[in-house]
């Protein structure tokens, strides 16, 4: 025991809630270390946000050249997809980024162990941690933040078979395009796959349990969203229970529950896009006081668990299970560990939330019917991109953006938007809400011409009556 | 760095003053509290305190000097380490460290001829610090009238955010509560022109609740004169042989007084309501403490209970977070009394409106050397008036008059204030 290594944190998973807690824990003058099983960037960087965004940017650019037309530009010959290709480039994307964060926690002298950890108890006031990679062996620390992710949850005789039933993981690396797909489930996974594949030719049928897709966004957007993947060709069966589903060779055939009545519906391929569970066993939590809610660890606004000096961040401690939530939650922890003056913890709506679907999704704080729900007086502002120059000029004028104001207050509850390039507007909007910014400020900030996001300045604009050019 | 000590103003109006005497002569070594030099207005002769540790460098001004303007350098201290032959008048003269007990400034109410009073005049009294709150921060509060330089910010760098007030409003508070009109803010600047300001949160209720006292409440005064001189040898005693950190003020002795009055005379312990009179258990005693721009009175609450440590160490704490805007709201609600302190501009006596809805308030002047006559003898003695406002709805006029009698004695028995 005497080469025990010993430090001040050990964050147990290397993805974007993980590495970032190590690294601002060096920044801080902490020993840290982070031991990963599998791949330093998580789920996010390898098998999740990233290289999805590179699958899409290549079903875009196939949508683009499609429409070259509509713009002049004439182009003789086949438009073809070497699906290999696409998936080669999106594994080199999530490789290169991997690499970057092992170059990252190098530079900031973050030790990275690899293999798999387990809270073995306590050695005097210390925690022991056990590691089994190559070799096992123990290491101490006096804080162990647990940042083990999540994944797919899975519905028992409807299991991934990684060929005809499929969830995210195999959905991201398909050696084939199949020619007709289910996607199981309409939140943010499902509904970028349903995306990608559906410009890539796919024919497309979403099944959603609950009454609307995108359930997380406000209805309205959900409405239009709705209404723009029909147009796309997409059939998209909501209020429908999946019953079954039943494997022949060449497909597989859903039986569905759609408001009561029967119906199946074929297809070559499903992908399952039902939610995801917390990686929370066989980490030693058992007979700790740390609590674990259906797969979730439970821990207060700080990370910390109901055991002292065990901490958890990221998916495992439940929704929104969103990267950017994990890194911040990665860095309060750490600060809050070493004492840092002003910390907060992530304050209620605060986490702004993208679907990179054709058109793009993207919202922060409050939706219309939560907003009234929870007893506010609104004012809603409106403005649709078929109003907007830049939108126009783009030939892409699909969409809206929508602001919710407190009328008392001048609070901007939440801002919901679809249409082109919205996942990159929607920082604006949480600036103002972490600024504490009324309407007045947002009025009075001027926003370059032309720009989509004038649309954002019209929308609150109009939430008072005072929108120019609609 | 050297540190300036200047001539301090002794009241609002004074723009000189004489040095009649320093007790301490260059190469003397001096300690936060050492009292270096006695200073003499047209009103009173006050003692200069040191507020830094250091070792007297120079002597700037002579002892007898007349006609000092207030703000000039009269003596600079070398700091520990600092060789005393290094420093000059001028290096030091920018030095913005007033020497006059900055550690008990226009709120601290210690009267006269003891200490030597607040920076009447500091840049830093003048240009009150901007209040860092978000836009939506600002206008919660104005909605509510909730004065935001009250509140303790959570957001980054202090600023206050809606948490703050929205945690400010739960917990009932609106604006401070009322205070005594007598205490007013030291004039800083001569006006160059008229000017309107608008009424803020604080003033509004400052206004809205001294008028509602002065019109239900049928106030009568009365004026008793205590002696000093056993009550400043005692304070000298205990201060010399309290521990360290323990430095106990005129003002924390009459709070003590009042509670001690307050519990031997009871139905002055009163607040009239409409179907009777309440008459309160403990005597939570409010000090009205100036502000920029208004005043608040945080309490002591059940200082009957407290010691003269312990009363001293609040109210220190309590003037601190008034001065910084950091008084919780929990620190100025409730009171049973109230004690508004003047000494310091060399007020002689003066009547305070009550602060509703209590039943008394006590108007203290400044303690100074008056001509007494002893055994048919005259003689000096240091003569402190006091003045209790009271409701007579509540308090009838020979009850006030015993409550008076009562804190006469203890402040001319300090002995009493060990019981």
């Amino acid at each position: 025991m005497a080469n025990q290594k010993d430090y001040d944190i050990v964050v147990i998973g290397g993805g974007p809630g993980g590495y970032v807690a190590a690294i601002r824990a060096a920044q801080l003058g902490m020993r840290a270390a982070v031991v990963e099983k599998e791949h330093l960037g998580g789920i996010c960087l390898n098998w999740g946000c990233i290289p999805t965004k590179a699958l899409l940017r290549a079903a875009e650019l196939r949508h683009n050249l499609e429409h070259l037309s509509d713009y002049g530009i004439e182009v003789t010959g086949e438009v073809k997809v070497n699906l290999a290709k696409v998936v080669e480039r999106s594994r080199g994307v999530a490789a290169r980024l991997s690499g970057g964060v092992a170059h990252l926690l190098k530079k900031n002298k973050v030790e990275v162990i690899s293999g798999t950890a387990t809270i073995k108890g306590k050695s005097g006031a210390k925690r022991l941690v056990g590691v089994t990679g190559k070799e096992a062996f123990d290491i101490t620390a006096k804080h162990v933040i647990i940042a083990t992710g999540a994944r797919a949850r899975q519905i028992p005789n409807m299991e991934s078979d990684g060929n005809q039933i499929v969830t995210y993981r195999d959905a991201m690396v398909p050696k084939t395009m199949p020619k007709s797909l289910i996607v199981v489930g309409s939140g943010a996974i499902g509904i970028e796959f349903a995306s990608f594949y559906r410009d890539m030719g796919v024919e497309v049928t979403v099944v959603e349990a609950m009454d609307r897709i995108l359930n997380a966004e406000d209805s309205e957007i959900s409405a239009m969203a709705h209404k723009a993947f029909e147009k796309r060709g997409m059939t998209i069966l909501t209020s429908a229970k999946l019953q079954k589903l039943e494997k022949s060779n060449e497909s597989v055939t859903a039986t569905i529950d759609l408001k009561g009545k029967i119906e199946k519906v074929t297809a070559e391929r499903v992908i399952m896009a039902i939610g995801i569970v917390g990686n929370s066993e066989n980490l030693g939590l058992e007979g700790t006081k740390v609590k674990i809610d259906r797969g979730h660890i439970e821990t207060d606004g700080y990370g910390a668990t109901g055991e002292a000096g065990i901490y958890a961040i990221g998916d495992v401690t439940g929704a929104p299970w969103l990267a950017h939530k994990a890194s911040h939650e990665g860095i309060i922890c750490v600060e809050k560990i070493a004492g840092i003056k002003d910390v907060h913890e992530i304050a209620d709506n605060s986490v702004p939330g993208c679907t990179y679907c054709r058109p793009q999704i993207a919202s922060v704080g409050l939706s219309e019917d939560a907003a009234k729900k929870a007893g506010r007086d609104i004012k809603v502002g409106r403005f649709p991109f078929l109003a907007n120059g830049k939108a126009i000029a783009l030939g892409d004028d699909e969409g809206m953006i929508k602001t919710i104001f407190d009328a008392k207050t001048g609070e901007l509850l939440g801002a919901h938007m679809i249409g082109p390039e919205v996942t990159e507007m929607i920082q604006g909007y949480a600036i103002a809400r972490t600024l504490e910014t009324t309407e007045v400020e947002l009025m009075q900030t001027i926003f370059p011409h032309p720009t989509l996001s004038e649309a954002m300045h019209e929308s609150v604009l109009d939430a008072y009556d005072r929108a120019i050019h609609f | 760095m050297s540190i300036s000590i200047k001539m301090p103003a002794l009241s609002p109006t004074m723009t000189d003053g004489t040095l009649a005497k320093w007790l301490v002569k260059e190469g003397d070594e001096v300690r936060s509290g050492d009292v270096i030099a006695e200073i003499e207005t047209d009103k009173a002769t006050m003692e200069v305190e040191a507020v830094d540790e250091g070792v007297v460098a120079i002597i700037a001004v002579e002892a007898g000097a007349q006609n000092v303007p207030v703000n000039a350098v009269i003596a600079v201290l070398a700091e520990e380490g600092e060789d005393p032959a290094s420093v000059s008048v001028e290096e030091s003269a920018s030095t913005p460290a007033m020497a006059m007990a900055e550690d008990a400034p226009a709120v601290e109410p210690v009267s006269a001829p003891i200490s030597v009073p607040a920076p009447v005049a500091t840049p830093a009294a003048s240009s009150a610090g901007r209040v860092f709150a978000s836009p939506l921060a600002r206008r919660i509060a104005a909605q509510n009238e909730l004065p935001l330089d009250g509140l303790q910010g959570t957001g980054p760098n202090g600023r206050i955010i809606k948490h703050d007030v929205e945690t400010a409003l739960s917990q009932g508070i609106s604006a401070p509560a009322s205070t005594p009109s007598s205490a007013t803010l030291p004039v800083t600047t001569p006006l160059a022109e008229d000017r309107f300001v608008p009424h803020s949160a604080m003033r509004r209720t400052i206004a809205q609740r001294l008028t509602e006292s002065k019109q239900t409440a049928p106030h009568f005064y009365l004026t008793i004169d205590c002696e000093l001189d056993t009550l400043l040898a005692a304070r000298k005693a205990m201060n010399a042989t309290a521990g360290e950190g323990v430095k106990i003020s005129v003002n924390d002795m009459i709070v003590r007084a009042a509670a001690y009055a307050l519990m031997k005379v009871p139905d002055v312990n009163g607040s009239y309501e409409e179907d009777g009179c309440r008459y309160f258990a403990d005597a939570d005693v409010c000090i009205a403490v100036a502000l920029d721009g208004g005043l608040v009175t945080p309490v002591i609450p059940a200082a009957q209970n407290k010691g003269l440590a312990e009363i001293s160490q609040i109210s220190k704490t309590l003037a601190t977070q008034a001065r910084d805007g950091t008084l919780p709201p929990s620190a100025y609600a409730g009171g049973t009394f109230t004690i508004s302190n003047l000494g310091m501009f060399g007020i002689k006596e003066f009547a305070a409106v009550i602060n509703p809805p209590q039943g008394a308030i006590l108007a203290v002047g400044a303690g100074e050397q008056r001509p007494v006559v002893k055994d048919g003898q005259l003689a000096v003695a240091t003569v402190m008036s006091v003045t209790l406002s009271a409701d007579h709805r509540v308090v009838d006029g020979a009850l006030g008059a015993q409550w008076l009698q009562v804190f006469q004695e203890v402040i001319e028995n300090p002995v009493l204030m060990l019981v």
